[in-house]
Parts: C-alpha cells; sequence; structure tokens
C-alpha cells in the first residue's frame, strides 16, 4: 500500500514525488511512457541530442536570488542553483509585419522598446506593470483571476498593436484558451517572460530531468516506466488505488494525477460519461533545422523570436487547415550566453513552432502524413524566414512533430500542449483523495509544471498527512 | 536539547532549505522573513522538518512562533528538551 501514487513522470508529478519522499512517504510514480518528461520530454536520433517542448525556461533568475518562482522550487526541493545550471538568453524579440520589440532578461528594455515605438503608450503600460497581480494572489481565489486579460490590457493600453504584441508570446508560452486569455494567466506569463526572462541549461532539457529523478530515487521513491493506469478504482468515493494496462493492481491512500482533467476523469471508473469538450483545442507542430553553421554567422543572434504576420495575432486553432502558419515561434538554443568552459552548442539548430489542428493530422493515412509533415515544414520556414535571415540552403537535417506525435507519447487530449481552458486551480475532483496537478491544475511550463506540482502535493498530501 | 542545540538544529534546517544563505550572521532577534525572504512555505518546511526528524508536532495556530530564531527557540524549549541529540 503507497501512501500516494503519482500518474505521470513529467516535471510536476516528478516535484511531487521529491516533495513526498523527502517527508518519508512511500510513494511511486507511474509513467506509460518508456522514457520521463511528459511534456517536456527529449530524444536522440541519427546521433544528435533533441529536446521537446523546451525552447527556454522561463522566470530565469540569477544564482542565490531568494525571491520568485525558481528560487523557491530550489529550496522547496532541496536542489541547488547548479544542478539547473541556467544560462541567460542573449535577448528575444516579437516581430510584427510592421514593428518590431526587443526583450531581454533585463525588463528596462522591453519599457524602452515601447517608449522608442509607441510613445504614447508607454505611461499605460507602466501603470500596467504595477497592477498586475502577484503570484501570492495566484492561487485562484482572487475574483481578478478569472477577468479578460484584453479587455484589462485595453484599460492601460490604447494601441491595439502594441496589445497584440505584448499578447503574442504570452499566449504562445501558456494560454490553453482560446482568442482571449485568463488575466490572471496572464500575469503569471508576463513576470515570467518579461519581468524575469528566459535561461536554458547547455544541455537542455535532459539535464533538468535527470536530476529530478536522481532526487527522487535518492529519496527512496519508485519509478515505474512502461506502466500505463488504464484505471482508477473507486470504492464509497475513493479511489483505492490503479489497475495498469497489463492488469496489476496497486493500492494507495491517496492518487495525485497529472495526466489532465478529462484524461485523470476517463480514467475513474465511478464516471461514465465524461465531457470530452473540455479538452483544450490548441496544438502545435514544430520542426528542428540543424544548420551547417552557426545561426549569428547568418546574421541571427535571437534566443526566441516571436512573429506574426499582419497586425492581428489570431490565437485559435486552425479549423480548416493541417497547419496555420502566420504566426510561429522561432528558437534557437544556440543564442544563450553559455559560460566559456561549457562552450556553445556545436551546430546550428533553429526550431520552428506553428498552430496545428490535432483531428486533421490524426486523419491523414501514413503516406499523406508523412507527406503534409514536409509541406507544413516548407509553409511554416518560409514564413518565419519573413522575419528572419534565410537559412534554408544552410539546413543538413530536420525532424518533425505533430499534433499526432504530442498526443501519442503524452496522452493528452487533441494533442493540446496547454491542456484544458478551464484549469483546477486548486487541484481538487470528485474524490477526497484524487487530485490533479500539472498542465491542467493551471501552471505551464517548466517551472509552472514544478511549482504547480510542489504546491498540490503541500496542500492536499504532506499537511494532512 | 539545551537551547543551543535547539538553535543549531534549527540552522541545520535552515541550511537544508536554502543551502545557498551564509547563515554564520544570522541576527536571532529579526524575523526569519525580513533576513532570509522565507515564505509561508518555507516556515511549513520548518515544521515538517522538525516532524520528520524529531517527531515534535507544531499545530498550526503556533506557526506564529517560528517568526525568528529567538521565539523559535524559546518555543521549541519545553517541546524538545527531552530529546537526546543524536
Amino acid at each position: 500500500m503507497y501512501d500516494t501514487l503519482i500518474i505521470g513522470a513529467g516535471m510536476s508529478g516528478l516535484a511531487a514525488g521529491i516533495r513526498l519522499a523527502h517527508f518519508d512517504q512511500k510513494v511511486c510514480i507511474l509513467e506509460r511512457h518508456y522514457t520521463i518528461g511528459g511534456l517536456n520530454s527529449f530524444y536522440r536520433m541519427s546521433g544528435r541530442d533533441f529536446d521537446v517542448g523546451l525552447h527556454a525556461v522561463t522566470n530565469y533568475a540569477e544564482k542565490g536570488a531568494r525571491r520568485g518562482p525558481l528560487a523557491k522550487l530550489i529550496r522547496q526541493l532541496r536542489l541547488g542553483w547548479d544542478d539547473f545550471q541556467l544560462r541567460p538568453q542573449i535577448g528575444s524579440s516579437i516581430r510584427f509585419s510592421d514593428a518590431e520589440l526587443d526583450f531581454s532578461n533585463d525588463a528596462s528594455l522591453l519599457e524602452s522598446e515601447i517608449d522608442r515605438v509607441f510613445p504614447g503608450q508607454i505611461d499605460g503600460f507602466r501603470r500596467l506593470v504595477s497592477n498586475l497581480l502577484d503570484y501570492d494572489d495566484l492561487d485562484g481565489e482572487n475574483p481578478l483571476f478569472l477577468r479578460s486579460a484584453r479587455e484589462v490590457l485595453a484599460h492601460y493600453i490604447t494601441a491595439p498593436l502594441l496589445r497584440e504584441m505584448l499578447l503574442c508570446p504570452l499566449m504562445w508560452y501558456g494560454n490553453a484558451r482560446e482568442r482571449d486569455m485568463d488575466f490572471g494567466q496572464f500575469c503569471i506569463m508576463f513576470r515570467a517572460c518579461y519581468l524575469e526572462g528566459f535561461g536554458r541549461p547547455r544541455k537542455g532539457v535532459r539535464l533538468i530531468l535527470k536530476h529530478l529523478v536522481r532526487k527522487f530515487r535518492g529519496l527512496g521513491g519508485e519509478l515505474k516506466l512502461r506502466s500505463g493506469v488504464a484505471k482508477i478504482k473507486v470504492v464509497n468515493r475513493r479511489a483505492i488505488g490503479v489497475v495498469l494496462d497489463d492488469g496489476t493492481e496497486i493500492e494507495a491512500k491517496r492518487i495525485l494525477s497529472s495526466a489532465g482533467t478529462v484524461e485523470t476523469m476517463r480514467l475513474c471508473d465511478d464516471l461514465t460519461q465524461i465531457e470530452v469538450a473540455a479538452a483544450g483545442q490548441l496544438s502545435f507542430i514544430e520542426s528542428i533545422s540543424v544548420l551547417d553553421c552557426q545561426p549569428k554567422e547568418i546574421g541571427f543572434d535571437r534566443t526566441i523570436v516571436f512573429y506574426n504576420q499582419g497586425p492581428e495575432f489570431i490565437w485559435e486553432h486552425p479549423e480548416d487547415d493541417l497547419c496555420d502558419p502566420r504566426t510561429g515561434v522561432i528558437c534557437s538554443p544556440n543564442n544563450y550566453l553559455y559560460s566559456p568552459e561549457e562552450g556553445g552548442l556545436s551546430e546550428g539548430i533553429i526550431r520552428i513552432t506553428t498552430l496545428a489542428n490535432h483531428d486533421r493530422w490524426s486523419q491523414l493515412g501514413d503516406g499523406a502524413y508523412r507527406a503534409a509533415k514536409i509541406s507544413q515544414y516548407n509553409a511554416a520556414v518560409a514564413s518565419s524566414v519573413e522575419f528572419m535571415p534565410d537559412f534554408r540552403q544552410h539546413v543538413i537535417a530536420t525532424d518533425i512533430f505533430t499534433p499526432k506525435t504530442i498526443r501519442r507519447f503524452t496522452w493528452h487530449e487533441n494533442g493540446a500542449v496547454y491542456g484544458a481552458p478551464e484549469k483546477r486551480l486548486d487541484g481538487s475532483t470528485h474524490l477526497d483523495n484524487l487530485f490533479l496537478c500539472g498542465t491542467d491544475q493551471g501552471f505551464v511550463g517548466i517551472v509552472g509544471a514544478i511549482v504547480s506540482g510542489i504546491s498540490i502535493a503541500n496542500r492536499y498530501c504532506l499537511s494532512s498527512a | 536539547m539545551t537551547p543551543v542545540e535547539i538553535r543549531e538544529e534549527i540552522i541545520d534546517i535552515l541550511g537544508d532549505i536554502a543551502p545557498d544563505e551564509d547563515l554564520s550572521d544570522l541576527n536571532d532577534g529579526i524575523a526569519f522573513r525580513e533576513q532570509l525572504e522565507l515564505d509561508s512555505m518555507d516556515f511549513l518546511d520548518i515544521v515538517m522538518e522538525l516532524r520528520k526528524r524529531h517527531r515534535v508536532q507544531i499545530p498550526e495556530e503556533d506557526y506564529g512562533h517560528l517568526a525568528s530564531m529567538h521565539s523559535t527557540v524559546t518555543y521549541l524549549e519545553p517541546k524538545m528538551k527531552d530529546i537526546v541529540r543524536t
């Protein structure tokens, strides 16, 4: 009998596991995939290491910082700053057809950029910044959390183009809702991206995952890979354990699931009707292009570029097409300030992400699917080179993953990277001893997911234990 | 444990929670919250570390006693006086 079973060995499940194992619980993490990481994973192909998910770790802080989510999670997990080896970004940009704003880990750069490009808006922008909700107000009980971010933004900023430009990176990096964003989520992402900034370990996401797993196992935690949960057994409105895909039954006093809200409800054997309509719709394709040179050699020194054709940023899944290449994210993992001792990455990498329709990708037969990967890669790159130097003649290898790939390895409904639009900020479910953490609890990104696992473990699995 | 030993134990717990902090010049009369910027999650951790290490139970209504080193040691003294340091 386990004290706590955790479903999913992604960032949130591993973080929750570390907290519980540290305080002497008998805890086991069950993962269906043959590797860890969930939405932030990694793979090796043709001798190269690739990351899935991680463009940047948001919420950047210098080593030894006391404040902010990164400092908090390092303390809570009893890790050291060196375990993350985060190196800061060089600098990122928001590029629309008619305007460009740069930002970096120094928040004053964005402010001066707004003053330069939108001089009449700077006072409104400063008032917006001083009226952002604080992280402490974001437990879901603040009534401002669910307000429309577009509405609040219009109150401070009268230039529509600036509103669209500010929303673009924040929606791209963490908005599960189509078209608009919850103001609370807007504040979280605004702080994470514009006030704190981006970093990355030289070795990518695998370094962070390696430290989390090592810590968890070192504390006596058990991790079972290839162990998908087929069913959560419910008796008298309490979860009593799980049944794995292979029929093995495991008992536990409580269960913490990072599988997603709809996905978890579907596992519960006391429920027959699940509202699948509540699942998220936003999924992506991402391509990785390996170059025969460093991106800087072709004049590209940006860490991340969030681009958009035209003045209006459209954040919805493409209804009638496989992909919508009008907006996207360009990321180059080369463009971080790695230390001289560790050196830069040996090969140039350009990653491009665009919006995609899960159902359309899933309906394609094998041949059509392979052909679509190539044609959609070409369309995404053609759109992106309007906003960066044309790198196409330097490409020596590519890989592309689609909503179908995301669904296949994460089991998230619709391959929805940021999960369902309606979050369960308190992590509760219809059962007294089944809780949600991870993407559908509300915090997204690497730091957000880890904080989610920690806070739900603290709230339900530790204080009451 | 004597008050001196209890203080050492709290320093050890703080060092565990915040390994990058220099605790050698900690002022016992000033709140942890101000000196180390500890938040409610960190205070919960001090409580849980005491429970884990010494089986000391601290009810939620008493958390306020853990504000500074001085108030913490004073509060813990009767609860930990019979604990033999290992």
